[in-house]
């Protein structure tokens, strides 16, 4: 019996049986937006930047289970407009200050904002008062860019066995956390080493002292945009 | 009309004269002007409008990312906050002193952004008084006016601009806001393409600054009446200068001399300033008055930049800017020269040094190799001093155990001017304007004193060519008389 497909964009995209579209889609080398997606983890939903259409409704992809003959849209006007949208209130919602950022360049929010061709924040900005924890002697938290996709918070959890991080709040009030009384990293048993320490998509959790070590221009999405270097290398997809 | 024109004692039977926005100088101030009847200017002040507030802002953020974000507070001359910052972190860092290759890949960024930054000044901004006059139609009167009736120089002066833009991007990373100082070195090395297309035009840079040293030297001679004597104000100088009291723009110790030529401080530490330098406020401006501390905010008071560099340092290690300063020298007789003008003269024999010290400096083979990074024992604070175009700029950090900024103070260049400029717009307002008929012209001598020190009112913005000015007449009721407005 041959392997099911969906079409994807018009085109077909075969796939096994639970997998997700997101899944099937990226094992094909087909690339769907996502932040809070990460291969090692089952899927969140949270930032939903992996919304596409299907029959005539909005999912997530990396939630949404393929399924033979189903007709997916991603790569719209569309469902494009949306991200947009959905970028443009996550970057309104914390303090995202690329010029001056040490992650510039090694940012999937910054990268795919310049994917999906963001070009105003189009919102009001919040500008809201999150100081940085530097409590720890290796790593600087800075909440500023927190976007919530929990992937430091799973990996502390799952992989680490140490549950460092976590989200608190509710809304508009949610917030990330540090598991410790006094709410300090250095309260915790958090190492540099750890899977947590190296997984923020973004600007929060960051090796000390490192900086501009690296010169702008020859960083991760300078040197290839978001959608090839998300996609896995052919090796591992084949 | 009262000798001192900083404050008149009857201010509210004045009519003011405010020009606003000041054109063709970096950022954004304002000069006011109170006259009496019979048009006797009682009060002249220059005043900074914008706030930074950059040293508020830094605080609680992690030191290495500070290099970037400060130099953020200016468009025209980013490179000097950037490097001024590394230097201060250096400190913090331990690495004192850096290696050699961060050290010349400094100096060489540096040196370009000197170039390109005097080069903008004086061609785009100041040539169209020099050479069309102070009060020529304001058609003409700015670069376009140049292109069309100078185009050689126009040319040169775009292409000295480039071309210093183009050392930058080459050691920077980017033309503006490069991101290749780090504290403890740089983190990046010069290619071996970029020195060689750099090579290829150093020589012919060196020529065209030799010819606008002449322009600017025949302007003086051509007419010593007015650039003898226009917005003279005597005052100490001071800047840094190298150990052996060479000019030196990159490091060194600082240096004030008096007005008539007498060395009155040498050696200073650049970690001393807070001894050295007191900053007075005053309730109308945003902008510090500083003044060396013994010598008293009446006494204390200096300029800084090219006029104060070139006359402070005992040589130029580069053989034709020494002999340009010679000639300087020479033309005062050895007497120092305080008219806001020479400020120009001074300026392009900088360029001309700047060029001499990348082009010299290009061939060297520790920008395309060796170590780029330094390290030592921690300190907790550090001072960064830096002769940017403008002049002196002093950047000083302290950074707690846990990497986090707890405080900064930045005295920039053009704040080391103010009390200097303030007294050559009361100089011009007294002399050219006093009991005159007021025009566009006539107020535009107040611009060009001002003008002469390049300041970087906002150090943010950049203003170019024909800028949007309103001159409003109020009555001593505040009722607006009479208005001119010249649309950008």
């Amino acid at each position: 019996m041959s392997q099911p497909t969906f079409l994807l964009d018009g085109q077909s995209v075969p796939f096994d049986d639970g997998q997700m579209i997101l899944e099937a889609a990226r094992a094909a080398g087909r690339y769907i937006p996502h932040l809070c997606w990460h291969p090692d983890f089952p899927p969140h939903g949270s930032c939903k930047l992996c919304v596409v259409k299907v029959a005539g409704r909005h999912v997530s992809a990396c939630a949404t289970p393929a399924r033979a003959g189903a007709e997916v849209e991603s790569d719209t006007p569309e469902i494009n407009t949306e991200r947009r949208t959905l970028l443009q209130m996550l970057f309104v919602e914390g303090n995202h200050f690329c010029p001056a950022c040490e992650k510039s360049g090694d940012c999937q929010l910054q990268a795919m904002a310049y994917d999906l061709e963001m070009t105003t924040p189009r919102f009001r900005h919040f500008f809201p008062d999150r100081p940085v924890d530097a409590s720890h002697p290796e790593v600087l938290l800075d909440f500023n860019r927190c976007i919530y996709c929990e992937l430091c918070v799973r990996a502390s959890r799952e992989q680490d066995g140490k549950a460092v991080f976590a989200l608190t709040g509710r809304g508009i009030n949610k917030k990330l956390a540090v598991n410790a009384e006094s709410g300090r990293l250095a309260d915790t048993d958090f190492s540099a080493d750890d899977k947590a320490a190296h997984i923020c998509p973004v600007g929060v959790i960051l090796k000390k002292r490192v900086g501009f070590a690296v010169p702008i221009g020859e960083r991760t999405y300078d040197r290839a945009p978001l959608h090839e270097v998300a996609l896995p290398k052919s090796e591992d997809s084949a | 009309m009262p000798p001192d024109l900083e404050t008149a004692t009857n201010r509210d039977t004045l009519r003011r004269v405010a020009i606003d926005p000041i054109s063709r100088v970096e950022g954004h101030g304002k000069v006011t002007l109170l006259l009496d009847e019979a048009g006797q200017v009682h009060e002249a002040r220059l005043h900074i409008v914008e706030f930074r507030g950059f040293e508020a802002f830094i605080e609680g953020r992690p030191y290495w990312e500070i290099p970037v974000i400060v130099q953020r507070l200016c468009g025209i001359c980013p490179v000097s906050h950037h490097l001024a910052a590394a230097k201060a972190l250096d400190y913090v860092v331990g690495a004192v002193p850096v290696t050699a290759t961060a050290d010349k890949m400094r100096r060489l960024m540096h040196y370009g952004q000197i170039l390109q930054s005097h080069a903008l000044h004086f061609f785009h901004l100041a040539s169209p008084d020099l050479l069309f006059g102070f009060d020529a139609p304001v058609a003409q009167r700015n670069i376009a006016g140049v292109i069309a009736a100078h185009p050689d120089i126009a040319r040169q002066g775009v292409g000295l601009r480039r071309f210093g833009q183009q050392v930058i991007a080459a050691t920077a990373g980017k033309r503006i806001h490069g991101t290749a100082a780090v504290p403890g070195g740089i983190n990046r090395h010069l290619s071996t393409t970029d020195r060689d297309a750099l090579l290829a035009e150093a020589d012919t840079m060196v020529a065209w600054s030799q010819a606008a040293v002449a322009l600017v030297r025949r302007l003086h001679e051509a007419d010593p009446a007015l650039y003898d004597r226009f917005g003279c104000v005597p005052s100490s100088l001071m800047s840094l200068v190298r150990a052996d009291g060479a000019m030196e723009l990159y490091d060194g110790q600082l240096r004030l001399r008096s007005a008539d030529g007498e060395v009155l401080r040498d050696g200073v530490p650049s970690h001393d300033y807070m001894d050295f330098i007191t900053e007075a406020v005053k309730p109308w401006s945003y902008m510090k008055f500083p003044y060396v501390t013994d010598l008293g905010p009446e006494a204390g008071w200096y300029k800084v930049g090219p006029l104060a560099r070139v006359q402070n340092c005992d040589f130029i290690p580069t053989p034709l800017a020494e002999v340009e300063r010679r000639a300087f020298r020479a033309y005062s007789g050895g007497a120092i020269q305080h008219a806001s003008l020479a400020y120009h003269w001074a300026r392009m024999i900088e360029m001309l040094h700047a060029a001499e010290v990348i082009r010299d400096l290009l061939p060297d083979p520790d920008l395309t190799g060796g170590e780029r990074m330094a390290e030592g024992p921690r300190a907790a604070s550090g001072v960064g001093v830096i002769e940017a175009p403008r002049g002196t700029l002093i950047h000083h950090y302290w950074v707690g155990d846990d990497d986090l900024v707890r405080w900064c103070n930045l005295i920039v260049s053009t704040t080391h001017n103010n009390e200097a400029m303030n007294r050559a717009v009361r100089e011009v307002a007294r002399r050219e304007l006093s009991g005159q008929t007021l025009t566009e012209g006539l107020l535009n001598h107040i611009e060009v004193a001002i003008r002469a020190y390049d300041p970087c009112l906002s150090c943010a913005t950049h203003a170019l060519g024909k800028m949007p000015l309103e001159v409003r007449l109020v009555d001593a009721d505040g009722q607006c008389v009479a208005q001119q407005v010249r649309n950008g």
